[in-house]
């Protein structure tokens, strides 16, 4: 594994922002922190901050491990990442918008067609079809790692249903309770108005002519994965927490059942994926959807967030495009990088993948939450050799990078603190305008060397705290 | 406020009050078995038990005969049927995460605190000491009655979850006191039982009045010997008498009146029917019918009344 970038140390000193906590750190006794650490785990579990583990027996509950050492960015560092987020998003939207209209990009050669129209996550029902705003992604997680000497990369943009946010909310709280005495030393941007924002922002995508929008959050069910995301949202910003099967479609509109009748629903914030919204459009089987709302949705008499069809666009198939989109459509520079990347559909890429897979990370285009990948360097022979005839079978089934040295903050383990490769995935709002928490949910691989840091696979999450001057 | 989390609130809160009656009721059996008796009459009354809770069926499937341990056993922590104290505990808790945003915070924990003690509850407690184990159960259910009560919005939510714990209650207090004609030999003697007092059944009214926290209230109220007519009179027909029939259907019929829908003016009416006929019964003419008659209509009525609540305001018909 090469030298990585650590957030706390340089050259065996401390880092000036993190100076203050190593001190504070430093006085606390070895038994004041695992008091406060147990403390945090029981208060996960009496919360029920849990997330479901598939694969599992159903109903199988567990806890993130959430460590107490904060991840801290600098206001400068902020700023800038602030204004890229800000670019790449609404980038983004005006290629989603572009595409299911005059599909410009695709014209000016820009974007390969095959990579839209052969896409299985372009939705040709939003052909022409008009949305409040022309916003599609209008709740967006894109992943931002660091690497090298600490530059800034966009690893993933998620602008389906990402999810994670409760964490950052619910990390934040868990610190302020466990050790206010830090909220002191520091000045850290606050992040608790996030579901005011998120209201805010679906409100103001209603569709037209409705003056008090009802709003309301849409589950799969107790039993998905981020249940209790769902509902933590639907409390904070007191709208319903609603299942398919608490909507109807009737005369051209979406209803609620209620105890005192139907009652008019407008906006959904759906956290639930395009192939099971609607039984009579997409999958028939699909008993968590609503029949009927996609023509309600293409009428525009109700609005979905996210729009349908959106994962057209965070596929990592079309990640390449991203800095050129900038460019095409705001005529500016990429703030933010993208990570190298070789598209295994071209020829010349796919010999200098299969020529350096140990170097490499190969990931499917269409996979998420680090399932279907392999890290080059992390695997055996066999393991590379397997996935090679699994890329050779599919090229345009894959996109390779290379292993990027992850940034590492020091983190509790079982033998003390020791540094683990950390991501960051801040959360930006789309609607009138475009607007962002300070922070994100800073997720930790605790094992060892490890690079994957989703919860599924045994990541972990820390506080993350922008630093203001 | 959403059908379906109307729902949920309407169970979440008769699975916590069931799983409070089941552990009463289990705990009179506990007492009563410390009297003298033949183990005939021991064995009646375990079967009565699992009788009066529509479980012996599903109790002769699993054990091949009746001993207090596999009963006990059966009715607390047997995950296989919906109705053991486990059961219920989580289908309280089931029922609460999925309206958890609904809840208040302090509402959702402590029914999720409870869910979580449980097997520690079950593993060391229980095995030991079952009576300790029922004032448990007792325990978190007043707790979880308390703080909703205490903390939450006085609304709708509120409303639907007070249903469901007095009509699940009103359901409970009546086969509490209907358990005695379940273990009795022939039906036809029971009312014989009921009149003709002796030794142990003072012992066994006196256990009834227990279970349901009513012994020292019986004491104050009557100031006078344990007669069954006055233990019935007490459990029925008290308006002050928090876990009698009559109080049960008052604060049914206050919480359908506070829901206030149209939709369900037929089940106001039904539920004001059984109400008004509890509160000019008088238990004489009661027992001259039949208290085991009486009991048996009533907690059909009470069903029907639960099916009501159900149709009109937690599953409506596809409008």
């Amino acid at each position: 594994m090469p030298h990585f970038f650590d957030e706390m140390y340089a050259d065996g000193a401390v880092r000036d922002h993190y100076r203050e906590f190593e001190n504070w750190l430093n006085a606390q006794s070895a038994q004041t922190i695992a008091r406060k650490r147990a403390e945090a785990d029981l208060i996960f579990r009496r919360v029920g901050i849990t997330f479901a583990v598939y694969g599992n027996e159903a109903g199988t509950e567990r806890v993130i491990p959430f460590d107490i050492i904060p991840r801290m960015i600098t206001a400068e560092e902020w700023a800038s990442m602030e204004a890229g987020l800000v670019q790449r998003v609404r980038t983004l939207n005006m290629f989603i918008h572009d595409i299911y209209h005059e599909q410009n990009i695709v014209k000016a050669g820009i974007v390969p067609p095959e990579q839209i129209f052969r896409n299985a996550q372009y939705r040709p029902e939003m052909q022409g079809i008009a949305v409040a705003s022309d916003i599609y992604a209008h709740i967006a997680g894109v992943d931002i790692v660091r690497a090298g000497q600490g530059e800034f990369y966009v690893l993933e943009d998620n602008l389906r249903v990402p999810s994670g946010v409760s964490y950052m909310l619910e990390d934040r709280k868990m610190m302020m309770r466990l050790f206010p005495e830090l909220f002191a030393r520091y000045r850290i941007a606050p992040v608790e108005h996030y579901p005011d924002m998120l209201l805010d922002n679906l409100r103001s995508v209603a569709p037209l002519g409705v003056s008090d929008p009802t709003v309301v959050v849409m589950t799969p069910g107790m039993y998905n994965s981020a249940y209790f995301e769902h509902a933590f949202l639907a409390q904070q910003m007191g709208v319903e927490l609603v299942e398919g099967q608490d909507l109807f479609v009737n005369d051209n509109a979406v209803y609620m059942r209620t105890t005192r009748g139907p009652k008019r629903v407008d906006v959904i914030y759906r956290r639930i994926d395009d192939d099971y919204l609607d039984p009579l459009a997409f999958r028939a089987d699909s008993t968590l959807g609503v029949p009927g709302l996609l023509s309600v949705y293409r009428a525009g008499r109700v609005t979905l967030a996210n729009a349908i069809g959106t994962g057209v666009a965070d596929d990592k198939s079309i990640y390449p495009f991203v800095p050129d989109m900038v460019r095409f459509y705001l005529g500016e520079e990429p703030i933010l990088n993208n990570v190298p990347t070789w598209q295994c559909r071209k020829k010349d890429d796919l010999s200098y993948v299969l020529a350096n897979l140990p170097q490499l990370v190969v990931k499917e285009v269409h996979g998420a939450g680090g399932y279907g990948m392999l890290v080059g360097p992390a695997s055996s022979r066999a393991e590379i050799d397997a996935f090679r005839v699994r890329i050779v079978a599919k090229p345009d089934g894959y996109i390779a990078q290379p292993t990027l040295a992850l940034s590492a903050c020091p983190t509790f383990v079982d033998a003390g603190i020791a540094p683990r490769h950390i991501d960051l995935r801040p959360f930006v709002l789309s609607g009138k305008t475009i607007s962002m928490v300070p922070g994100g949910l800073t997720r930790v691989a605790l094992k060892a060397g490890s690079l994957v840091v989703n919860s599924s696979q045994g990541g972990g999450t820390k506080d993350t705290w922008i630093l203001e001057n | 406020m959403l059908s379906r989390t109307a729902d949920h609130l309407f169970w979440m809160a008769r699975y916590t009050e069931r799983a409070e009656n089941t552990a009463r009721m289990l705990d009179v059996n506990v007492q009563t078995a410390l009297l003298p008796q033949s183990p005939k009459a021991a064995e009646q009354g375990w079967r009565g038990t699992l009788s009066i809770s529509e479980l012996q069926d599903a109790y002769d499937r699993t054990y091949p005969k009746i001993t207090p341990r596999d009963v006990l056993d059966f009715m607390v922590r047997d995950v296989t049927h919906p109705s053991s104290i486990a059961s219920c505990l989580r289908a309280a808790r089931e029922n609460a995460r999925a309206v958890r945003g609904t809840l208040t915070t302090e509402v959702w924990e402590t029914l999720n605190m409870t869910w979580l003690e449980m097997p520690n509850q079950l593993e060391r407690v229980f095995e030991h000491d079952p009576g300790q184990f029922f004032e448990w159960v007792k325990h978190r259910s007043h707790l979880s009655r308390g703080v909703t009560f205490g903390t939450m919005l006085q609304d709708e939510a509120l409303y639907f979850l007070r249903l469901g714990t007095f009509l699940e209650r009103a359901d409970n207090t009546a086969r509490i006191l209907d358990v005695k004609f379940h273990n009795a030999v022939g039906k036809a003697s029971s009312e014989m039982l009921l009149r003709h007092e002796n030794h142990h059944d003072f012992y066994y009214w006196a256990a009834i009045l227990r279970s349901v926290s009513a012994f020292e209230i019986y004491r104050k109220v009557y100031r006078d010997a344990i007669t069954p007519a006055r233990v019935a009179d007490l459990l029925m027909l008290r308006a002050d008498m928090p876990r009698s029939l009559l109080a049960c259907l008052s604060e049914v019929l206050r919480n359908l009146r506070a829901v206030g829908v149209d939709a369900g003016k037929d089940t106001l009416r039904f539920a004001g029917k059984l109400h008004a006929e509890l509160k000019f019964a008088h238990i004489d003419d009661i027992l001259e019918e039949g208290l085991h008659a009486y009991l048996t209509q009533f907690l059909e009525r009470v069903y029907e009344l639960g099916n009501r609540v159900s149709r009109d305001f937690l599953l409506p018909v596809a409008a």
